[in-house]
């Protein structure tokens, strides 16, 4: 029934490696459908990759194209396969600091994570033809359904598995546009107009 | 101690796989309220499906299975060292067991533990009771809203907040404006007013436990609870911060005796997966 009804807007499918045309299409406001194969990464890679600068060749995935999911998940292994058990987005802005050089250096075309993020990361997002990708906090156990397949991992020794790099194949993986690669953004109106508010309650 | 063990363990799982009714009452209440086709009515469609999957399916609601907070009343005579040591267990068995997301990293080594225990890991605060029945409520914290919390020192000039219940009502606004959508609403506003900084933060918490439909014991608090979740709504943040119009579900205020010279107010901020829940042994 849900699922019927969640046709209201109209999806776009998005097929994964995103093209910088394909980002290019995509506008604050559209809902999307994602497929194919996307990677997680939160504080810890970030961190990694903004000050020890790995090249492309050493790093396992074909981040070209990539989206980037800021997720920490719950992973269990049995028999030697591991699975999904909960995945849904934590909050971007904690890796603001570090995400427009990590776009400009990798090629990654969609961050996708939960609150937007800041001035730094859309202006690089313009620069390179890249999206922000607003998928639904705390909907853990309805996103993992949408992941098929842990295909392979990074860094789980190193990390752990909340701050690993996954590499996970997804079906139907939905979110909102919220940020695009033409310089707008849903946060900042958002937050314009929640101030515009916030002064009438506070004069 | 080992049947105890067991039930918190269930108690774990019942907190971290479902929400209270009062929170799951409140979404659907945001739900309904929203416009067709918009995107924080979409969002809370997934949102109260992902609920009622969890719950069927016996999976944490949220990646993020947080810090777990105990709240532990005890009759006169039984050892709260026993228990400590029985709620800890039970932790490494949940988190294995369910699972939990295991969240406790070593400050200096970096290192999670991997079992959701550690230094101060999980919080566990107890409080001896006349009753003859322990309870023990646990909520899961997440860390996302616990992110976007805040402290104040009243007067501040640049809230224009005196020291009084309007200067805290410009700080609790204040809170929400910053948080924005990062912190996952719609919210539940835990607020704390007294003297010391670490006491107004624990207090601020302790509200997060409370009912949604409960009624403040002070009127004058009741109503500016229910004056700032209208204020909160009309700022308009939305579910997720897509906009819309329930940035909040809840505010709950708690008050100490302060000191001449102090006026803290602290805001504990959860998000819409305000998981809480009991267990009396």
């Amino acid at each position: 029934m849900v699922e019927e009804k969640l046709k209201v807007k109209k999806e776009k499918i998005i097929n994964l490696p995103l093209t910088k045309k394909d980002a290019l299409s995509l506008k604050v406001g559209d809902v999307v459908l994602i497929n194919g194969l996307l990677v997680t990464g939160r504080d810890k890679i970030h961190k990694f990759l903004f000050n020890e600068k790995p090249s492309k060749k050493d790093i396992p995935f074909n981040l070209d194209g990539a989206i980037l999911y800021h997720c920490g998940p719950i992973v269990k292994k049995t028999d030697g396969d591991y699975r999904i058990i909960a995945a849904g987005p934590t909050t971007s802005m904690r890796v603001e600091m570090y995400e427009h050089r990590i776009i400009s250096a990798y090629g990654i075309r969609g961050i996708m994570g939960k609150g937007g993020m800041g001035e730094r990361t859309l202006k690089a997002m313009k620069e390179k033809g890249c999206v922000y990708l607003h998928t639904i906090g705390g909907a853990a156990a309805y996103l993992a359904d949408r992941i098929k397949k842990v295909v392979d991992v990074w860094k789980l020794e190193e990390f752990g598995m909340t701050e690993a790099m996954w590499l996970l194949e997804v079906e139907g993986f939905p979110a909102i546009v919220t940020m695009d690669a033409h310089g707008k953004s849903l946060h900042k109106e958002i937050e314009k107009q929640s101030f515009a508010s916030l002064k009438k309650l506070v004069k | 101690m080992l049947k105890l063990r067991d039930g918190i363990v269930e108690l774990y799982r019942k907190v971290a796989t479902s929400l209270p009714p009062d929170v799951e009452d409140a979404l659907k209440a945001a739900y309904a309220s929203e416009k067709k086709g918009t995107n924080a009515k979409q969002a809370l469609q997934v949102i109260l499906e992902n609920v009622r999957l969890a719950r069927e399916t016996a999976r944490p609601i949220c990646q993020d299975t947080g810090v777990p907070v105990f709240y532990v009343k005890t009759p006169i005579g039984l050892s709260q060292l026993e228990l400590e040591k029985t709620i800890i267990e039970a932790t490494r068995i949940a988190t294995e067991k369910i699972p939990l997301r295991p969240n406790a990293v070593d400050i200096i080594t970096d290192k999670n533990t991997g079992d959701n225990t550690g230094i101060g890991f999980p919080i566990i605060y107890f409080k001896e009771t006349l009753n003859s029945t322990l309870t023990i409520d646990l909520t899961l914290k997440g860390s996302g809203c616990e992110n976007v919390g805040q402290i104040y020192k009243l007067p501040l000039e640049e809230l224009k907040a005196d020291r009084d219940l309007d200067g805290v009502r410009r700080c609790v606004l204040d809170t929400v404006h910053k948080a924005q959508g990062k912190g996952c609403p719609p919210y539940t506003l835990g607020v704390g007013i007294g003297a010391s900084k670490d006491q107004v933060t624990r207090l601020a918490k302790d509200q997060l436990m409370r009912r949604l439909t409960d009624v403040n014991e002070f009127e004058i608090l009741f109503n500016l609870e229910k004056q700032l979740l209208k204020e909160i709504n009309d700022l308009g943040i939305g579910t997720l911060g897509f906009g819309g119009k329930t940035t909040a579900i809840g505010v709950k205020m708690g008050t100490n005796h302060r000191h001449p010279a102090s006026y803290f107010v602290d805001i504990s901020v959860s998000c819409w997966a305000n998981r809480r829940g009991r267990l009396i042994w």
